[in-house]
C-alpha cells in the first residue's frame, strides 16, 4: 500500500481522544495588569471547577486532526457536485479573499454608522443590484438563510392583512415545494393547504382557483419549481390569486435558472426570497452559513424588517424607526460576510456574465437530460431549465433504488444528485450541474450515470453494496436513531466501542 | 467570464446532442410578456484587481479592529483569533462541501460536528447539542419555541437585561402566535429581581428568559432563577453573548437549566459587521426530540467501523414539513468548524486563563473607574458607566486616539440616556485601558 | 402476506382487535415493510379521547413519519410502553408485541365501517397495481 494510500484512509481518533495534559495551541500575552485571585474578583459559588473532558493539544495535533478529517469530504474544488436545488457552483477565491480584508470583517456592528461608511455602502449596493436583478423595488438583506428569508415574506404578508384589518389564515404551496415552505408557514402562524400539481408538473390552475379564496393569504411557489420547470402559466396564477387580494411568494432557490433572462418583479411576484450561497457563489461551508435577501414590491416595503441600510445626504444610515416594519430577524444585519462575497461575485461576472451564467447553467443541464433520457425515466417530460429529475422506475425492475445509483456514483467518482425530491417523484434523482461544469466533467458524469445504467442491468450487486472504496461503507442510520450518541464521553462512561 | 469553461465549439456540440440551434430556445418556456427586454442596469464585467482595489477603498472608509482598538462588546467581542483558525477553514475540503447528506463522502464535515457538539455540551455543562443555529438571538426565539412545544403554554417572562436586539428578534417569531412576553425587572444590583420573579411567574408560563452575564454586563444568580422556575414547572432558558465567560463561570447544566440558547462569536469568528455568526443550543436529554436544527449522532457502518451520520431528522422540516420543531434547514456549518478550531487550540487551561485575563483587565478599569460603574453587581468583562457629558462625546474623543469606544444605551433605555456599556478583553492593553480611563474622565475635568 | 383473519384493518393501515368492548390496536404487516426499520413511536396519553379516524400517534423510521389513526372513536386505556426503549417491535412483531394502544371502545357499531381481513387484502392487492 502507497504511502497516500496509508495517509488518506488513516482512522483518526476525535480531537477528545488525542488530547493529552498539559498541551496547548495558544499563547496568550503576559497578563499586565494586577494579578489578582479569581476568588478575589468573584464569588467562589459563580465560578466552575475544569471543564473535564476539554481537549488539550498541541498546533500540529490540530492542524493534522482537521487536515486529515478534511481529506474526507467531497467538494466542489474535487469534483462536480450536481445536487439538485443547491446550485453546487465553484466558490470563486477572489471572494474569500476580499470577505477576509480585515477592514471589512473587523467592523463591530455597534460602532457609530460614520465610521461604518464602507460597510454601508457594501451593503446598500448590494440591495441595488438585488433589486435590478429580481425586478422589485426594495430589499432586506437580514434573513440569514433561504428559510428565514421565507419566514421574513410571510411575516410581511401577514402584517399587511392585518394591517388592512383582515388577517388570513391560509397559505397555499404546491406539493414540489421544498419542506421549509409549509415549515415556514406554520411559524408565521398560518395553516397550509398543498396544490398537487398537473400531470406537467406545474401548478394546477383549476385547482387553485378552486382554493384560493379571501381567506388565502399568499400562494408560495418556486420558478422555476422543483422539478426544474418554468411556470407556463404564471400570469394566469398571478391573476388568480391577485383577484382574491391575495399574494405570491417566490421561493428563489432557483433563480440560478433566470438571471438576464426573467424577473420575478415582471411576472407578478409580491415578495421573494434569494439564496446568496446558491445563486451567488457564496459557499455552502459543510451546512451553512447562507444567506437569504428578501426582495419585494413596494406594497409590501413598509413592512420590511429593520434596520434598513439607506442613503442619506452625506452617506449611508441604518434607519431603525419601527413604522409598520415586521421588527428584527437577525440579531444584527444579517450574514455581512456573505454580502461582500456575492456583491464581489456580481461585479466579477458583470451584467453580460450574469446571463451567461444561467443560459450555461440550463444549457448544462439540458445536456445532461437529452443524454440520459434513455437510460434513466424522465418524471416529467415538460421541458426543463437548469436542473432535471428522473426517477429509478427503469431500474426498479432489478430490484436497484435511487439509493443505490447514489451510493455507486461515488465509486465513479461523484457527489450524488438530490435523491428522493421533490417528494411528487417517486425514487427522485434531481440532477443540477450549474454553470461551473464544461463539457468534459459533464460527459464523465453522463459517462458514470449511464455505466451505472448498464450494472444494475448486469451486476446489481456492484450498487448494492456500494460505496466500498470510501473511508466508510453505508452506516447504520437505524442504529444513530434507535440510540442517538450525539457527543463524545470519557471512557468510563463510554458506551461499548464497537469501532475497530 | 473566467468561472465559465465551454468553449462556442462545445457549446454547439451540446446543442446538437439537445437538438436545438439556439441556447435562447432553451428559454422559449417563459412567456413572452414575462421576459427580459433590455439589459440589466449592473455595469459590465470588472477584473480582479479592479473589484479588490474597490474592496479595499471600501474599508478605507470603516474603522476597524485591525486599525483601531476597540472597548464595545454588547453582543459581539473583540477577541484574537490563533492563524491556526483561518488555516483550516479556509480548506476549501470543508467550505466548498455541503451539508453532509452522504456520510461515506462526508465523514470530515460529520466528525467535525460531532466535535462540535461535543465540546458545546462540556462548556455548558448541558446533555445535548445541536449542530449550530443562525446566530444567538433566533436561537433564543427557538429556545422559547421549544420550551411552548414541552410545556403547550404560551407565555414567557423575559428581563430588561436581555440584549435589545434579542428581545427584538423573539417578538419579531412569536408576533402571530399569541404568545405575550411579560417583563421583569432588575435589583440596584443589575441582577434580576428574584422577588418580582417569584410573584410575576405563575404556571401559565412556559418559560423564564435569563441573559447570563446580562446585558449590563452583570453575573446572574441562575440557580436561585431556576429554583424558582421549578417550582412552577416552568423551564429555565439562559442566553450568553459572550461565550468566553462559559470557560469561567459555573455552567448552565449544574444550575437548573433547560435550555441554553446563545451567540458563539467570541469562539474565532471576527466581529464581520454582526454576521455570520453562531448560534448556541444546547438541551437536556429529555428534550432531545424537540429539538431544532441538525444533529450529528455516531453510529457504525457495515464494517462495524465508529462512523457519523445526520440523525434524528424527523424532526426537521424535510420530513416533517408544516409540523417540523423549526423551519430552519441551513445551519452555521463553517462557524461551528471556526469555534471548534479555536476551542481546541485555546485548550482546557488555555480558555481558562483567556476568561480569567479578560475578568482581571476589566476589574482593572473597573476600579480606575469606579465612581462610575452603574450596577454594583459581579461581572464579567463588560460594565455600565455614568457619563455627565453625552456618550456621544466621549467617544469622540477616544475615536480621536484611534479607540472606538462604548454602547451609548440611551436608544435602548431612553432613561439611561447618560450611560454607556463598555467592554475590556484581552485584546485591550494596561496602557490603553489606563488612557481610555484618562480619556474618559478628561473630559469631565475639561467641562 | 401477512393478514390474521380475526382482526378489523383501515386503508391507512391500522389494525384492531375487539374483545368485549375493548380494542388493541396496531398497524399492519404490510405498513412496517413500507415504514422500514422503526427507531420512534410516539404514544398517546392514558385517559384520552380520540375520534375515529383521527391522529394519535405518530411511528418514525430514520427518514419518515406516519401518523397512527383510530379506527374506531375511544378512550385510551393503556399504550404500548415498550415500544419506548424497542420501536423495532413493530417490525418484529406487528401483530403481537408490537400492538400500540389498548382503548375502550365509546360506539361498536363504528366496527362495521371498517375492512375485514379479505376486504384488506383486496384493498392491499388494489393499491399495489397502482
Amino acid at each position: 500500500m502507497s504511502r497516500t494510500t496509508t495517509v488518506f484512509n488513516i482512522n483518526e481518533e476525535l480531537i477528545f481522544e488525542k488530547s493529552a495534559s498539559g498541551k496547548m495551541a495558544y499563547s496568550l500575552p503576559p497578563l499586565d495588569v494586577e494579578d489578582d485571585t479569581i476568588e478575589a474578583l468573584l464569588e467562589p459559588s459563580l465560578v466552575r471547577g475544569e471543564i473535564e473532558g476539554f481537549p488539550e493539544v498541541s498546533e500540529l495535533d490540530l492542524i493534522r486532526h482537521y487536515v486529515r478529517l478534511s481529506t474526507w469530504n467531497y467538494h466542489i474544488d474535487l469534483g462536480m457536485y450536481p445536487l439538485g436545488s443547491c446550485t453546487m457552483k465553484y466558490n470563486p477565491k477572489l471572494n474569500e479573499k476580499v470577505a477576509r480584508l480585515g477592514d471589512l470583517s473587523g467592523v463591530h456592528p455597534l460602532q457609530e454608522e460614520t465610521l461604518s461608511q464602507g460597510n454601508l455602502e457594501l451593503m446598500f449596493q448590494l440591495q441595488v443590484f438585488l433589486q435590478e436583478l429580481t425586478g422589485m423595488d426594495a430589499v432586506s438583506l437580514q434573513p440569514a438563510a433561504g428559510a428565514q428569508g421565507e419566514l421574513t415574506g410571510l411575516l410581511m404578508i401577514r402584517a399587511y392583512h392585518v394591517h388592512q384589518g383582515k388577517p388570513r389564515k391560509y397559505v397555499l404551496i404546491a406539493d414540489s415545494a421544498h419542506g421549509t415552505n409549509p415549515a415556514s408557514a406554520t411559524l408565521a402562524g398560518y395553516d397550509v393547504i398543498s396544490i398537487p400539481s398537473n400531470p406537467g408538473g406545474t401548478i394546477d390552475t383549476s385547482l387553485l382557483a378552486e382554493r384560493m379564496s379571501e381567506d388565502v393569504a399568499c400562494l408560495m411557489l418556486t420558478n422555476p419549481n422543483t422539478l426544474g420547470i418554468f411556470e407556463v402559466e404564471i400570469e394566469k396564477v398571478a391573476e388568480i390569486v391577485h383577484g382574491r387580494g391575495g399574494f405570491i411568494y417566490m421561493d428563489g432557490a432557483n433563480f440560478n435558472a433566470l438571471m438576464g433572462y426573467a424577473r420575478p418583479g415582471d411576472m407578478g411576484i409580491d415578495v421573494l426570497h434569494l439564496n446568496l450561497h446558491k445563486t451567488f457563489s457564496t459557499p455552502h461551508g459543510g451546512g451553512g452559513p447562507g444567506s437569504g435577501p428578501v426582495a419585494c414590491r413596494q406594497i409590501l416595503a413598509p413592512y420590511l424588517p429593520v434596520p434598513r441600510v439607506v442613503r442619506t445626504g452625506a452617506g449611508y444610515s441604518l434607519e431603525e424607526s419601527p413604522g409598520s416594519s415586521i421588527g428584527r430577524v437577525h440579531g444584527f444585519y444579517g450574514n455581512f460576510g456573505m454580502f461582500v462575497r456575492a456583491l464581489c461575485y456580481i461585479l466579477s461576472c458583470g451584467r453580460t456574465g450574469l446571463r451567461e451564467i444561467s443560459e450555461t447553467a440550463v444549457l448544462n443541464s439540458n445536456y445532461i437530460r437529452a443524454r440520459l433520457k434513455n437510460h434513466y425515466a424522465l418524471a416529467y417530460h415538460s421541458p426543463s431549465l437548469h436542473e432535471v429529475v428522473f426517477s429509478d422506475k427503469k431500474q426498479a425492475s432489478n430490484q436497484i433504488r435511487t439509493l443505490d445509483i447514489a451510493k455507486r456514483l461515488i465509486e465513479h467518482g461523484f457527489h450524488p444528485p438530490t435523491i428522493y425530491f421533490p417528494l411528487i417523484v417517486r425514487g427522485a434523482l434531481m440532477i443540477e450541474p450549474t454553470e461551473s461544469e464544461g463539457k468534459a466533467e459533464l460527459d464523465s458524469f453522463i459517462d458514470a450515470m449511464i455505466a451505472i445504467a448498464r450494472e444494475a442491468r448486469e451486476s446489481p450487486e456492484l450498487l448494492i453494496n456500494a460505496p466500498i472504496t470510501t473511508k466508510r461503507t453505508r452506516v447504520d442510520e437505524t442504529r444513530a436513531a434507535r440510540q442517538p450518541i450525539l457527543r463524545w464521553s470519557p471512557p468510563a462512561e463510554a458506551p461499548p466501542d464497537e469501532s475497530t | 467570464m473566467r468561472y465559465l469553461s465551454l468553449t462556442a465549439e462545445e457549446k454547439l456540440q451540446m446543442l446538437d446532442a439537445i437538438g436545438i440551434r439556439r441556447v435562447e430556445d432553451l428559454f422559449a418556456v417563459i412567456p413572452p410578456a414575462v421576459r427580459l427586454k433590455e439589459a440589466l442596469k449592473i455595469p459590465e464585467a470588472w477584473a480582479e484587481s479592479t473589484v479588490l482595489d474597490y474592496f479595499k477603498s471600501l474599508g478605507k472608509r470603516n474603522a476597524s479592529s485591525e486599525r483601531h482598538g476597540y472597548f464595545l462588546g454588547a453582543g459581539a467581542y473583540n477577541h484574537f483569533i490563533p492563524s491556526v483558525v483561518d488555516a483550516v477553514i479556509s480548506r476549501s475540503e470543508f467550505y466548498t462541501a455541503y451539508t453532509p447528506y452522504q456520510p461515506e463522502i462526508s465523514q470530515g464535515t460529520l466528525q467535525a460536528i460531532f466535535e462540535y457538539q461535543t465540546l458545546i455540551c462540556q462548556l455548558t455543562g448541558m446533555d445535548v447539542a445541536n449542530a449550530s443555529l443562525y446566530d444567538g438571538a433566533s436561537a433564543l426565539a427557538e429556545a422559547v419555541l421549544m420550551a411552548q412545544r414541552i410545556t403547550g403554554r404560551s407565555r414567557a417572562l423575559v428581563p430588561p437585561s436581555l440584549h435589545p436586539n434579542y428581545r427584538q428578534v423573539l417578538a419579531t417569531y412569536l408576533a402571530n402566535l399569541d404568545f405575550p412576553l411579560d417583563e421583569l425587572r432588575l435589583e440596584p444590583s443589575g441582577r434580576l429581581d428574584l422577588n418580582y420573579l417569584e410573584s410575576a411567574l405563575d404556571d401559565r408560563h412556559a418559560a423564564v428568559v435569563v441573559q447570563n452575564p446580562n446585558f449590563f454586563g452583570v453575573i446572574e444568580d441562575l440557580k436561585a432563577v431556576s429554583a424558582i422556575a421549578q417550582r412552577h414547572s416552568v423551564l429555565t432558558i439562559a442566553t450568553v453573548t459572550e461565550a468566553i465567560s462559559l470557560a469561567l463561570l459555573q455552567p448552565a447544566g449544574q444550575l437548573g437549566i433547560d435550555i441554553v440558547a446563545g451567540e458563539g462569536q467570541s469562539f474565532g469568528i471576527p466581529f464581520n459587521y454582526g454576521g455570520p455568526y453562531l448560534g448556541l443550543f444546547a438541551t437536556r436529554n429529555q428534550y432531545l426530540r424537540q429539538i431544532p436544527g441538525r444533529l450529528v449522532g455516531q453510529t457504525v457502518d457495515t464494517r462495524g467501523r465508529r462512523s457519523f451520520v445526520l440523525t434524528l431528522s424527523t424532526r426537521e422540516q424535510h420530513i416533517k414539513r408544516e409540523r417540523a420543531t423549526s423551519n430552519i434547514c441551513t445551519n452555521q456549518g463553517l462557524c461551528a468548524l471556526t469555534a471548534s478550531v479555536y476551542l481546541c487550540a485555546l485548550g482546557k487551561s488555555g480558555l481558562r486563563q483567556l476568561a480569567e485575563h479578560n475578568v482581571k483587565k476589566a476589574h482593572y478599569l473597573k476600579n480606575l473607574l469606579k465612581d462610575y460603574v452603574v450596577f454594583s453587581g459581579p461581572i464579567f468583562n463588560e460594565m455600565v458607566l455614568t457619563c455627565d457629558e453625552h456618550p456621544r462625546k466621549i467617544n469622540r474623543r477616544l475615536f480621536g486616539e484611534g479607540i472606538v469606544g462604548g454602547l451609548p444605551l440611551g436608544k435602548y433605555y431612553p432613561e439611561r440616556s447618560h450611560q454607556m456599556l463598555i467592554c475590556v478583553t484581552e485584546q485591550n492593553s494596561r496602557a490603553q485601558i489606563k488612557r481610555f480611563a484618562e480619556l474618559f474622565k478628561a473630559v469631565e475635568v475639561a467641562k | 402476506m401477512n393478514i390474521p383473519e380475526e382482526l378489523h384493518y383501515t386503508r391507512e393501515h391500522e389494525w384492531i382487535l375487539v374483545e368485549d368492548d375493548t380494542g388493541t390496536v396496531g398497524v399492519t404487516d404490510h405498513a412496517q415493510k413500507e415504514l422500514g426499520d422503526v427507531v420512534f413511536v410516539e404514544l398517546p396519553q392514558r385517559g384520552e379521547e380520540i375520534g375515529a379516524g383521527e391522529p394519535f400517534g405518530s411511528i418514525e423510521s430514520v427518514k419518515a413519519v406516519s401518523e397512527i389513526y383510530s379506527p374506531v372513536s375511544g378512550q385510551i386505556l393503556e399504550t404500548n410502553s415498550a415500544l419506548q426503549e424497542t420501536p423495532d417491535k413493530i417490525n418484529s412483531d406487528p401483530y403481537g408485541d408490537g400492538w400500540i394502544v389498548r382503548l375502550r371502545l365509546i360506539d361498536r357499531s363504528e366496527i362495521k365501517g371498517l375492512l375485514s381481513a379479505q376486504d384488506y387484502e383486496h384493498y392491499l392487492k388494489e393499491e399495489l397495481a397502482k
